[in-house]
């Protein structure tokens, strides 16, 4: 009895190793795995032009998708996976909410959603979307990531507040404590200025003073005569303004009453990806970037690469295209996102925002990264940048 | 006759001196090659070779230099004593990190921007093949025994396992996000790769090319996002292994045995590459920001000197 039973064994293991070498030669490179990914969004109307400088992009986000789908299929030559990106791109007056139960509807468990803030929950929220990730490319409103959170969404580019706290510390190392805030007449920029205040309240600064811009948007007048007029208040070190448009920021610096640097949306900004980072193998995707779409890569491209990149990494890592344990990967510790910015990248799990460095540049140069040295937290430093997990009113019902 | 023998001695030992090893480094801004002598902690000179020269590999024999020119798209061809050019190859698009086989007649580019692994044929100057790997390869690196490349791919995370002899792709493993730099023990049966984002050192196993053992560094008083592992180097009895952690500064001192990080070393800033000395009593590293190399004494197991060396200091190769 024991005799057989130990003959029954050595075959078994026997077998179980022939088929695990079966398994080993054919790697999981035979089975095709295939992976849908939406891609949504709507056509812009262009903006009034500030200047002829910097002509309107039409395709923002697009591009960066479809760079990110070259890159996973590479890696899935190897695994066995194959990712196909399928784009809808709705028209100007047509109805988004009606493309994505006609289009998305059943078929698609990732979409990478480039659309405004408003409408993001629109389609968070309906019926089809339940059994769906989103990935949102495009808005960086702290309350899509607080009490308006979905647990259906991730946001991929940084949110106000981690701007304005990464603006933040950069002024604190400056030691330019006394901000005078400008902030110009959209709800947009009234949101940026309360991200600007929550930051000087974070970090200890002081807003000396706080005016709303009322003047024309008309560069031969406002930047003469209007800028100086407007900027003659109590001293300060530095301007902070918020105009998300571009109105009149641009119009800001070198024309000030007295002389003093220029920071926020204009001058030096905060933002998820620009064209003067070259650290940490960026100079590489930049290139690839360029040849491929004949311009620089802007942020919603780079957010829309980081989604379609994360969906890869998660689909590689896990062997699955499944969404459930694609998503847990995602959501997880283990998971690391690189994104040519030093640190791995990842989600906040209470909030689904992609955990990153910030980027602060002048126009043909970077200034900085935040998190600024310096800036310690108990677990990662990168969330010393915007709502932090006992900040956070983010309630999911998972 | 007494007096003779004497000069004689004096002689051998101050030729003995005189020869000493010397240390080459690229400099990645200076579009320079610096040369060092090590043992009296000197820079000797400063030479032009060609634009952002990056990798850096001496030929079995000692003869030659080869160095990667990335923006002049070329990997050049120094004699190792003149250091006069006297050809070059090609290379591919933006060449940055190469292999050299045991032998020294095949050469090994990651071509970063086009995903692919170029052979080249040294004897006569030729790419032979182009093997297409994972996005944005760069760590490369050839057997002891010559039978396998290993190529790592950054934004793919896979180690590439290259059949010399066929020249195509065998197996992949799957590795931490970013691997950087690999390389093999002396015996041929381990694979070292270092990942930048986890900042860890992973051991495959050369016949299952599978992770055997994961080692992440933690460094006191260091972040961990400082962390990131890229050179490493093996000492010929497989006692100790040597990694560069990059911003962290240090250069960590591994038990090949018991895979037991043993000392992290201070040198300078952002710490790329290293090499041994020909009788790997020393190792020398590349100090990316801080634009000098650190000596490092092995038994002693201290940095003893650092040496400026001009601007952005990146890839190193010992002549003995």
């Amino acid at each position: 009895m024991i005799r057989s039973s130990g003959l029954f064994f050595r075959v078994a293991v026997v077998f179980l190793f022939i088929l695990h070498l079966l398994n080993a030669n054919l790697g999981y490179a035979e089975t095709k795995q295939t992976i849908n990914i939406a891609y949504l969004t709507q056509q812009q109307k262009a903006p009034p032009p500030l200047s002829n400088m910097d002509a309107f992009i039409e395709d923002k986000g697009v591009l960066g998708a479809e760079l990110a789908i070259d890159d996973n299929n590479t890696t899935g030559q190897f695994t066995g996976q194959q990712f196909v990106l399928k784009k809808f791109i709705v028209p100007l007056d047509g109805n988004v909410v009606d493309a994505f139960n006609k289009d998305i509807g059943s078929q698609y468990a990732y979409v990478v959603v480039n659309l405004p803030a408003d409408l993001l929950n629109k389609i968070a929220d309906l019926p089809a979307a339940k059994q769906k990730l989103l990935f949102d490319a495009a808005t960086i409103d702290d309350a899509l990531r607080n009490e308006q959170c979905r647990n259906n969404v991730t946001h991929i580019l940084p949110s106000r507040a981690m701007r304005a706290d990464a603006l933040a510390q950069y002024m604190m190392k400056k030691r330019w404590n006394k901000w005078f805030l400008v902030v110009g007449a959209s709800e947009e920029d009234r949101l940026f200025a309360e991200a600007l205040k929550r930051a000087a309240k974070r970090f200890g600064m002081k807003i000396i003073e706080e005016k709303t811009w009322e003047h024309t948007y008309d560069a031969r007048r406002t930047a003469q005569s209007d800028v100086a007029v407007f900027t003659q208040v109590d001293d300060y070190d530095v301007l902070v303004v918020a105009d998300e448009q571009g109105q009149f920021g641009e119009y800001l610096e070198y024309r000030t009453w007295n002389a003093r640097p220029v920071i926020g949306t204009q001058g030096l900004v905060a933002t998820a990806w620009h064209r003067t980072h070259e650290q940490w193998g960026a100079v590489q995707i930049q290139n690839r970037f360029k040849e491929r779409a004949g311009r620089w890569m802007e942020e919603q491209d780079y957010a829309a690469y980081l989604a379609v990149r994360a969906i890869g990494e998660a689909v590689t890592r896990t062997k699955s295209g499944d969404l459930q344990p694609v998503k847990d990967y995602m959501l997880s510790d283990a998971f690391a996102l690189q994104g040519y910015k030093g640190n791995p990248l990842s989600f906040r799990s209470w909030d689904g925002q992609l955990r990153q460095p910030v980027l602060l540049a002048a126009p043909r140069s970077l200034v900085a990264v935040a998190p600024i040295e310096g800036f310690l937290h108990p677990k990662t430093e990168l969330d010393t940048l915007g709502y932090d997990q006992p900040e956070s009113t983010c309630k999911w019902s998972k | 006759m007494n007096k003779n023998a004497l000069t004689l001695f004096l002689t051998i030992v101050l030729t003995g001196a005189a020869q000493a090893e010397t240390v080459f480094v690229t400099l990645e801004k200076d579009n320079a090659l610096a040369v060092v002598d090590p043992i009296d902690g000197k820079l000797i000179k400063t030479v032009e070779i060609g634009r952002r020269p990056r990798g850096i590999a001496i030929s079995p024999d000692n003869k030659f230099l080869y160095i990667a020119t990335s923006d002049d798209n070329t990997i050049r061809i120094i004699d190792a004593d003149t250091l006069k050019e006297t050809g070059k190859l090609p290379s591919g698009e933006d060449p940055e990190t190469f292999a050299l086989n045991p032998a020294g007649d095949r050469l090994y580019v990651s071509n970063e921007d086009d995903s692919q692994v170029t052979v080249i044929d040294i004897a006569h100057k030729k790419a032979v093949k182009q093997i297409k790997v994972g996005v944005e390869p760069e760590g490369i690196t050839v057997s002891p025994d010559n039978l396998w490349v290993a190529s790592a791919s950054e934004t793919t995370n896979m180690v590439h396992w290259i059949d010399t002899k066929t020249n195509a792709i065998v197996e992949n493993t799957l590795v931490d996000p970013r691997p950087r730099a690999l390389g093999f023990t002396a015996d041929s049966q381990q694979l070292w790769v270092t990942s930048e984002m986890a900042g860890t050192l992973m051991i495959l196993d050369v016949k299952t090319k599978q992770i055997v053992k994961t080692i992440k560094f933690d460094v006191q008083g260091v972040t961990a996002d400082k962390i990131q592992p890229v050179g490493v180097v093996i000492d010929k009895d497989r006692k100790r292994g040597y990694v560069a952690l990059g911003p962290a500064n240090r250069v960590a001192v591994i038990n090949a045995q018991t895979f037991e990080v043993e000392k992290y070393l201070l040198v300078g800033q952002r710490v790329w590459n290293l090499a041994f000395s020909p009788d790997q009593k020393r190792l020398y590293s590349t100090n990316g920001t801080s634009n000098d190399i650190s000596l490092i004494d092995l038994d002693a197991q201290t940095v003893t000197k650092s040496v400026g060396v001009g601007t952005y200091p990146w890839g190193v190769a010992v002549k003995p």
